[in-house]
Order: C-alpha cells, then structure tokens, then sequence
C-alpha cells in the first residue's frame, strides 16, 4: 500500500463560489468522505482557511523569524487535501476523480516517500 | 538468426515477463542484459528456444544479484520471486505480460512523449540512438525522457496491468498511436536495414491482442486493419538488388493475399460501425491500395480529405499531397504542400522532388533530391534518391 496527497489547488482571486454551490461541494465532498473511510483508503483530510491566515516559520542557525501570509507567493493556493492509503497510482486517480468531481476544482495526486524501514 | 536476431527478437518480451517476476523495470533490464551477455559467452550455436533460455538465465541472474543487494528495491523484488507458483525448469515469456507492459508505458499519467520513448525501449528493444532518430530530437532528451518515465512508474505507483473493461477507452488511444509508431520504425526504419520486420511483426502481434480484447472499439480494429494491409505489401517494396520499389512500380503478384483479405475484412467491419476515426481512414486508404490492378485516386484523395478534417497534421497533408497529384497534377500538388514543414523529414523534399521533375523544373528537382539525400536515414533511401537524381535529364551543371 502506498499513501497519496490529494490536494485541491484554488486560484487566487477568482470569483468565489455562491453559498449554493459551497453548500453544494460541502455535501458532496462528505459524501466522498464516506466512500473513503468506508473503502479504508482514508488516512485524514479536510479544507483550509484562506492563505492570508498562513504563517511561515523558518529557523536558521537557532535563529526562529516569523512571516506572515503563505510561502509560496503564487496565485494557486492549497485550498485543502487529502491523504489516501491505495494499492496503485491507478486507484488513487480513480478516487482524485470523484474527489475533483464533488469539490468542483482540480485535483493534484502526489505519492508519499515511503517509511523509512528501521 | 544470431545473437543479434534474437535480441532484437526477444528483449521486449523477455523484460516485460522479467517485470512481472521482478516488479520493477530497471531490475528487469538489467537482468535480460546480464542474460544476454551471459549468451555471448556461453553459446555456441543457438539454444533450441533462445527466449526461454534468456528468462531462465535472466531470472537466476536477477536472484544472484538480488541476493547481494540489500536496497529496499531488491529485498521487495526478492520477495515477490519468492511468492511466484513453482514455474517449470524452461521458463519461456508470457504474451500476457506485454500488453501489461504496453499499458503501463502508455498509462496516461506519463507524459505523451515518454509513453512512445518507453514503449519503443522496453518492448521493441530500441537503443536510445535508434528512438533519437525515430523522433529526430537529440538522444540526450529520449534517454531523460525514458529515465523520468521509469521514474514515476516506480514512485507514483503505477501499476503492470491491463485496465478494467470501464476504463479501457481512455487509455486505449495512447496505446494505438505508440504501435503506430513502433510498427513504423519497423517498416521504414530511421537508421540501418530500411525494414525491420521483427518491430512489424511485434507490432501487428499487440495490435492483434489489443483488437481481440477491445472487439467493439473500431479504431483498435482500425489500427489492425492498417498494419496488416501495410504489411501484405512489404514483400514487393524491395526488388532483387534490395533497392526501393515505388508503389506504381511493384509486382503486385508478391503482395501477401491472406493479410489483403484479413485487413479488407476488418475495414469492411469498421464501416459497419460507422464511428470513423484516423486509423480506419488510414486503413481504408490502404485498402483501396490493395483493391484491383491500380489505385483509384479519386477514391484515396476523398479519404485523405476526410482524414485531414478529423486529424491534420503536416503528415497527413503531405500524403494528400502525393493524391492530389495523381487526381489534379503536380502544379496543383506542389501548391498544395506550401506551407508544410517537417523539420528533418527526408520525404517532404523527396516529394516536393517527384513533383519538380514532372513539372520539368530539373534544376530545382535537384536541388530537391540533393537535400533529401542528406536528410535520408538510410542506405537503402539514399540509393533510391540518388538513381532518381541521376534520371534527371539534362543533367544540371
């Protein structure tokens, strides 16, 4: 079994989605969710609060500065996630499909590195 | 056959059933390599079925390597020859392994150029040099290419397994084009002996799986269809000196009428079904080659046109070209490739060359063939080039 990253990438600045369709992808992304935990391929998951509430902490030589706003200073942002326990690339897709499907934006699938064996 | 006509022979195969027993592609290469030279030593004659005798001898080096080792990939692939079933002493390779292997090169979360340069590697058992020239781009990119393929394969986890039924239709049209492709460099070769036909012969092979597992999806019917009805004609392509034959100009008593009737049968087929896509254009092109005495033109221009509304491409309106000038004439044709460009491409000036000469334009033909000549891959092209050259009449300078 390998884990996935699925990430829902949003689009800085867009127009945002009406109440309806939040409520709309709301349910149908628990819907998913379901699905997952039923299938056993849930590992955890959930949404993000917009990049303004990020803070990037760096420590250098003891040295801790804090920054406010995302590390990235793209206009795609993480808008949320989740992590997928499947058996191949191609499962994991198929769930990014029906992921990308029920919150209505794309959908980027990364592998894990694997455990490091002790 | 020696060394060599097995190893083009048998090197696919005998890495995608390697892959099966190892579970991972760069150990499967390397173990069909160590294989081979391991041949190289010990034969002195070949062995009764020389690609068993590659995958048992692959298999055990694979094992005595393995052993050695102590990566992660070794002890995983260790494990998985262990929960292999007992397998008979003469281990030959298992067809069902390369449609496997074929659908993960092609898996779509690869990118489009990779799937070719992997496909071509691993089951037509092309050297990077030969794919290079396939795609005329330099070989530096066709080797990143393949290793960043190989790559995801093994770290996203893509799997070595035909698709279920329900996705077979999205991942079915990268397939076709990547036994387009290695069919090609089987019939017209980039570089060496013009004809390759082991590639031809491992081409129409998968085609003719993947026809029989998808018998509803006419394009995989389609792409049969053209190699087949491509392939009854290679006899008559070589006359007795080796050297090219045009289509106009070949013994049409030396085409192969068993691979005729069975390409006809499947355009008839697709037809039927009335979903035309590019390959059974292309494969109705071809039939009308093979139908009669002579080509009807008229026929042939129709279904380039329709080709080139459902897939242009400099390619196709090259080819279209060559019809144009059969149903219209060479002023007409010529006019019609203004504007083509295919970098690297040796036919487009040979084209543009026949025309030139039909026009009475000599000098400007030579000029043609001059730069075909130099772009040509092979000896057996060259010649072909350099005798029409030599035809022109007055000889220019």
């Amino acid at each position: 079994m390998k884990q996935y990253l699925l990430a829902v990438h949003m689009v800085e600045g867009a127009p945002l989605p009406s109440d309806e369709e939040m409520q709309k992808a709301y349910a149908q992304v628990d819907r998913v969710n379901n699905e997952l935990r039923a299938a056993g391929a849930w590992v955890f998951g959930g949404g993000l609060l917009p990049p303004d509430s990020a803070t990037v902490v760096r420590t250098e030589s003891g040295q801790t500065t804090m920054t406010d706003g995302p590390f990235a200073e793209s206009k795609e942002q993480i808008g949320g996630f989740w992590v997928l326990r499947c058996e191949d690339l191609d499962q994991a897709l198929s769930w990014a499909a029906k992921c990308s499907e029920a919150c209505m934006g794309p959908v980027e699938v990364r592998p894990f590195q694997d455990e490091p064996e002790s | 056959m020696d060394i060599d006509g097995v190893y083009r022979a048998e090197y696919g195969r005998c890495v995608a059933t390697l892959v099966r027993l190892l579970g991972d592609i760069n150990l499967a290469e390397e173990a069909v390599q160590d294989a081979f030279a391991v041949a190289l030593e010990k034969w002195e004659e070949l062995p009764p079925n020389p690609g068993a005798w590659i995958v048992t001898t692959a298999r055990n080096r694979a094992v005595d390597r393995l052993r050695r080792e102590s990566t992660r990939e070794a002890r995983h692939a260790q494990a998985l020859l262990l929960h292999q079933p007992a397998e008979p002493e003469e281990v030959g390779p298992v067809k069902d392994d390369q449609l496997r292997l074929v659908f993960t090169c092609c898996h779509p979360a690869l990118a489009p150029d990779s799937r070719t340069a992997l496909t071509l590697r691993l089951l037509g058992g092309l050297e990077v040099p030969e794919i290079a020239r396939a795609y005329l781009v330099p070989e530096a990119t066709i080797a990143q290419r393949i290793v960043r393929a190989k790559k995801k394969i093994r770290d996203a986890g893509i799997p070595y397994r035909v698709p279920a039924a329900e996705e077979l239709p999205d991942r079915l049209p990268p397939v076709l084009t990547v036994l387009y492709l290695m069919f090609n460099e089987g019939y017209a070769a980039t570089r060496g002996p013009l004809i390759r036909t082991d590639l031809c012969a491992e081409a129409i092979r998968l085609a003719r799986e993947l026809a029989a597992l998808m018998p509803d999806e006419p394009e995989a019917l389609g792409l049969l269809a053209l190699l087949l009805l491509t392939e009854a004609r290679r006899p008559a392509r070589l006359g007795p000196a080796g050297e090219l034959v045009r289509l106009s100009d070949q013994d049409r008593s030396l085409w192969n009428r068993t691979l005729i009737a069975e390409g006809h049968d499947l355009v008839r087929r697709c037809l039927r079904r009335n979903r035309p896509g590019p390959y059974q254009i292309q494969a109705a092109i071809n039939a009308v080659h093979t139908d009669g005495a002579a080509t009807d033109w008229s026929q042939v221009l129709a279904l380039y046109d329709q080709l080139l509304s459902l897939a242009p491409s400099p390619i196709v309106r090259l080819n279209r070209a060559v019809a144009v000038a059969e149903v219209h004439g060479p002023a007409v044709a010529l006019a019609a490739l203004e504007g083509v460009e295919l970098p690297g491409y040796h036919l487009l000036p040979a084209t543009r060359a026949d025309l030139l000469v039909r026009l009475g334009r000599a000098h400007e033909a030579a000029a043609a063939y001059d730069q075909a000549i130099a772009l040509a891959g092979t000896e057996t092209e060259q010649a072909f080039l350099r005798t029409r050259r030599a035809e022109l009449e007055p000889r220019p300078r």
